[in-house]
């Protein structure tokens, strides 16, 4: 690289080390992994045979360790720093899980064994699934869907099965408040459902009014996120679902910010029909640079008999495992994906649960409940909240602090990014303007929380003078500055093709 | 309770900062009726040497195919994954960071998934491909619907060699959406004429290779035959260890190509996380479900890489999104490039070409054992035997009660078809030895 902005000959500037791609680094012939001679056997593969080059890169094991090294030192995680993404929980991932999870007899297991050979993982899954059930106070769990966004989908595909089996076609409008994940509104479209938003009212909380207004006999049912968005907890959840019930519709909470109230309400009690758990958020599991997730879905008794396959049975010998389901108690809602369920974070998740234990579970949601409101009313004299306290998990400020000043809430963002914090969630919800959402989970210390406060404090007062320029520079001491999204969204590139003859020729 | 840093001390600080009494008093909008006065009835915190000694008890209760001669396939399968692999994923700036939407911070993860979707893409033979999805079975259900958008039709045809649970995916979201199917039945021994079904309205047909009973099938002029009528060809693999040694789809002709990556560098984990690989032509890329990542520059214009094309997302697009889906399988997907970056060229037709032959060998053992004829021929590492006037389901079970897990009775997917009942399917991969071959010859000639 001859050109660099560190003046640098290798482009490296101390620690941060450019790290080329591999298809620029491999060599024919080379391994990093020593594999038998294969014995010599007549091809059974019926003249199909793969001709000409792949194209795959060949590393020794140094290379590709050092490559994947390299790329490592170049992201932001948890275990480096805060990471107050709003609405995504990123806590702490303790180590005893990711043990648990390689142990002989659970990462090896195949998952079409015959069941007397799997019985210790039909009881982590039935185990699960009772920690599950008691936490939210619903009868029955559905524990294949493979991430949150799946188990809505399961959610909204039992509410509609319900109303198939009692006939009411007619019912075909799912109510989603404008606040909602974006989800939301995708998974009742590809169930097939018309979308019909409903109002946030002044307090940030769904407008009881406009809603009642609008159930009728066409309402299928409605999704309401609880906390909502806006890091608030809806104080109508009870009358909402009495009215939805009256109104013929299920309730479907999101549950993707359960992490604020487990083991101090039981969702069960508000009088949900269903609601997803994103075991990566409440529950811990890595979230591993973008998955995999799992998204269990509690169901009530009117939903119970619309879960997915399979699920797990005490049966006469142990625990059995229904995997297909015949005349009329065939499944209506069918198989969401492909054996059963996402194991791996079971297990994550369950040894998270029972570290824990009740007495943790509540005590990590008071703590992530009482970080959230310090930044709030640490901050609220500096930034603006468009909602009064107290809120639930997470904070939520929007952008009428900046107001004139050129700076958005994007170059805030950019700017933590220099002060070694991940920034928190932009523009999300859609309800304020410019949002800033902050969730500091309940892993951080009062330090860490306090050093946050003093950044977020310091930057608008850099603000206020007028600095504008420090915010639209930012990020400067990162491994790479802004990103041109537009020119990689106009001509996409995505994938590396070798260079064309002549250009390699003048290289 | 080790995971949390507060002391009481911090927490009167901070109640006091904000101006309350107390924890409990900060849940004042929950309803008093919902609100739990005391923990619920579920055991209490516990160290790591109980959770520890609680879960590795039910560990034991199983048997691990690492403890026992395993010919368990029908979708995932067990490989030897590199000591490396299992190392890089656990570092923390991996496990513990987020989806990559702050590309500054987040080059690490960019740059490997820019690897990956080239990967993937020459493993199929494909022009591009996105940055994961779920598993095999989601990523097939994500194709069809992606076809249907493509032609504008509602039909799609499923062949009978397509994995039942593939299948039965699809099934799930072609009836939330009104796509009609055409499911062929399934044929362990026989080709089946999918290009009589195709008609003007068929929007894709759906078929595996190698096919759930293992067959090996050349899809060229299934591919031409889709295209004289405007339908798309969706080619799964259910074992991408195979693209090592066959003929890519993107070679027949296929438009869409979805695979379970689970086989390079994931666990068998009883069935989960896995890694669905989807790739297709370049000119459907705005059509593609999931998240995708490409190269850019930077302010200071050098290289760099950033999820794109997120328009097509629901967090962008909400009820007008290709698909609902939000998060990919970043780190099987992880595991997956690491181990084909370590194999590389040579390190993965070798491992495709031992697959073979060990599955070639015991093809050559089982033919040669009484009461069990080998169906078909053309296979890459798993086939299926007929287990002559025996229940595939029962034999297998007196099998585990001497420690071999003999393989998968198609019966245990196709409950209701007598006519598989005596059907077992075998893989073999390169952990299989000779003994193992052995075993479960001598063993399947006495069970009865």
């Amino acid at each position: 690289m001859s050109t660099n902005p560190h003046g640098t000959i290798t482009g490296n500037r101390g620690l941060q080390l450019e790290e080329p791609l591999i298809f620029e680094q491999g060599a024919d012939g080379r391994s990093g992994v020593d594999l038998p001679e294969p014995p010599k056997v007549k091809s059974r593969l019926g003249g199909l045979e793969r001709q000409g080059a792949i194209g795959l890169p060949g590393l020794s094991e140094p290379q590709a360790i050092r490559h994947y090294t390299r790329l490592s030192q170049k992201n932001y995680a948890i275990d480096a720093g805060m990471y107050p993404l709003g609405s995504c929980t990123m806590k702490h991932n303790p180590r005893l899980n990711e043990k648990l999870v390689r142990l002989g007899g659970l990462a090896d297991l195949h998952p079409l064994q015959p069941v007397s050979t799997v019985q210790g993982a039909l009881e982590l899954i039935d185990t699960l699934a009772h920690w599950l059930k008691t936490l939210t106070g619903m009868p029955a769990v559905a524990m294949s869907p493979a991430a949150g966004a799946q188990g809505e989908l399961c959610g909204v595909m039992a509410m509609k099965a319900a109303h198939d089996a009692k006939g009411n076609s007619k019912r075909v409008r799912i109510l989603v408040p404008e606040s909602a994940h974006g989800t939301n509104p995708a998974t009742a479209a590809a169930c097939g459902y018309q979308v019909e938003a409903i109002p946030a009212d002044a307090r940030g909380r769904v407008d009881l009014a406009a809603l009642k207004a609008r159930l009728g006999p066409d309402v299928a049912g409605i999704m309401i996120t609880n906390p909502n968005t806006c890091g608030l907890f809806e104080n109508d959840m009870i009358e909402i679902g009495r009215a939805v019930h009256a109104a013929g519709g299920f309730f479907y909470c999101d549950g993707a910010n359960f992490n604020a109230i487990v083991g101090r309400v039981r969702p069960g009690d508000l009088g949900i029909d269903c609601m997803h758990i994103n075991l990566h958020k409440t529950f811990s599991t890595p979230h591993g640079g973008g998955g995999p997730g799992s998204g269990p879905v509690v169901l009530s008794a009117a939903l119970a008999p619309y879960a997915p396959l399979p699920w797990v049975v005490h049966g006469k010998d142990g625990f059995a495992l229904v995997e297909q389901t015949e005349g009329t108690a065939r499944s209506a809602t069918g198989r969401l994906k492909a054996f059963h369920g996402q194991m791996g974070m079971f297990v994550r998740a369950l040894a998270y649960m029972m570290s824990h234990g009740a007495d943790g579970l509540r005590q990590a949601a008071g703590d992530a409940v009482l970080n959230a409101n310090y930044v709030l009313a640490r901050l609220s004299d500096v930034m603006s909240a468009p909602f009064p306290g107290p809120c639930m998990h997470e904070a939520l400020f929007d952008d009428r602090f900046l107001n004139g000043s050129g700076v958005s809430t994007l170059d805030i963002a950019k700017a933590m990014i220099d002060e070694g914090f991940h920034p928190m969630t932009m523009y999300f919800p859609l309800v304020v303007h410019g949002a800033f959402l902050i969730e500091p989970t309940e892993s951080e210390s009062k330090a860490s929380l306090d050093q946050f406060i003093a950044v977020m404090r310091g930057l608008a007062e850099r603000v206020k003078k007028g600095d504008t320029d420090h915010f639209h520079q930012a990020p400067r001491y990162t491994p790479r500055r802004r990103l041109d999204e537009t020119q990689a969204a106009r001509k996409p590139v995505l994938r590396w093709r070798p260079p064309a003859p002549d250009k390699q020729a003048a290289e | 309770m080790r995971y949390m840093p507060h002391t009481e001390a911090d927490r009167r600080a901070m109640l006091q900062a904000i101006g309350v009494p107390s924890v409990d008093s900060l849940f004042r909008d929950v309803p008093e009726a919902a609100r739990l006065k005391g923990p619920v009835d579920l055991p209490p915190h516990q160290g790591e040497l109980e959770v520890e000694r609680a879960i590795a008890a039910m560990a034991a209760r199983n048997l691990g195919t690492a403890s026992a001669p395993s010919f368990l396939g029908a979708g995932a399968y067990r490989h030897h994954v590199p000591a490396a692999v299992d190392h890089l994923i656990q570092r923390g700036e991996f496990l513990t960071s987020y989806t990559p939407y702050q590309p500054e911070v987040s080059q690490g993860t960019l740059q490997y998934l820019f690897e990956f979707q080239t990967q993937v893409a020459l493993l199929t033979g494909m022009e591009v491909a996105n940055a994961s999805m779920y598993d095999g079975a989601s990523a097939a259900s994500e194709a069809v619907v992606m076809a249907t958008r493509v032609t504008k039709r509602d039909r799609a045809v499923l062949s009978g060699n397509l994995h039942p649970h593939y299948r039965e995916v699809v099934a799930t979201n072609a009836g939330l959406l009104g796509i009609a199917l055409d499911a062929a039945p399934p044929c362990p021994d026989g080709a089946e004429d999918l290009a009589r079904r195709i008609d003007d309205k068929t929007a894709c047909v759906v078929v595996q290779n190698p096919g759930f009973f293992g067959q090996i099938r050349d899809f060229t002029k299934l591919a031409e035959a889709c295209r004289a009528r405007g339908a798309l060809l969706i080619v799964a693999v259910t074992e991408v260890v195979s693209l090592g040694a066959l003929k890519p789809p993107g070679e027949m002709g296929a438009d869409i190509v979805v695979a379970e990556g689970q086989s390079l560098g994931n666990p068998l984990g009883f069935g989960g996380p896995y890694v669905g690989l989807f790739a297709t032509r370049e000119k459907f890329l705005r059509q593609m479900p999931g998240r995708l990542c490409g190269q850019t520059v930077d302010a200071d214009g050098q290289r760099g890489f950033v999820l794109t094309l997120s328009t097509r997302e629901q967090h962008i697009r909400r009820e007008k999104a290709t698909s609902n889906i939000c998060t990919n399988s970043g780190l099987c997907a992880l595991a997956f490039t690491i181990h084909l970056t370590l194999l590389g060229e040579a390190g993965f037709r070798r491992l495709a070409a031992l697959n073979h032959a060990r599955a070639a060998q015991l093809a050559e053992r089982l033919e040669k054992t009484r009461g069990v004829e080998v169906v078909g021929d053309g296979f890459f590492n798993e086939f299926a035997v007929r287990l002559e006037g025996r229940k595939a389901v029962d034999v297998v079970e007196q099998l585990a009660g001497k420690r071999i897990l003999a393989g998968v009775p198609v019966a245990r997917l196709y409950p209701d078809r007598p006519e598989l009942a005596d059907l077992l399917l075998v893989a073999a991969t390169e952990l299989t030895t000779d003994r193992d071959i052995d075993a479960l010859a001598t063993a399947l000639e006495g069970a009865r």
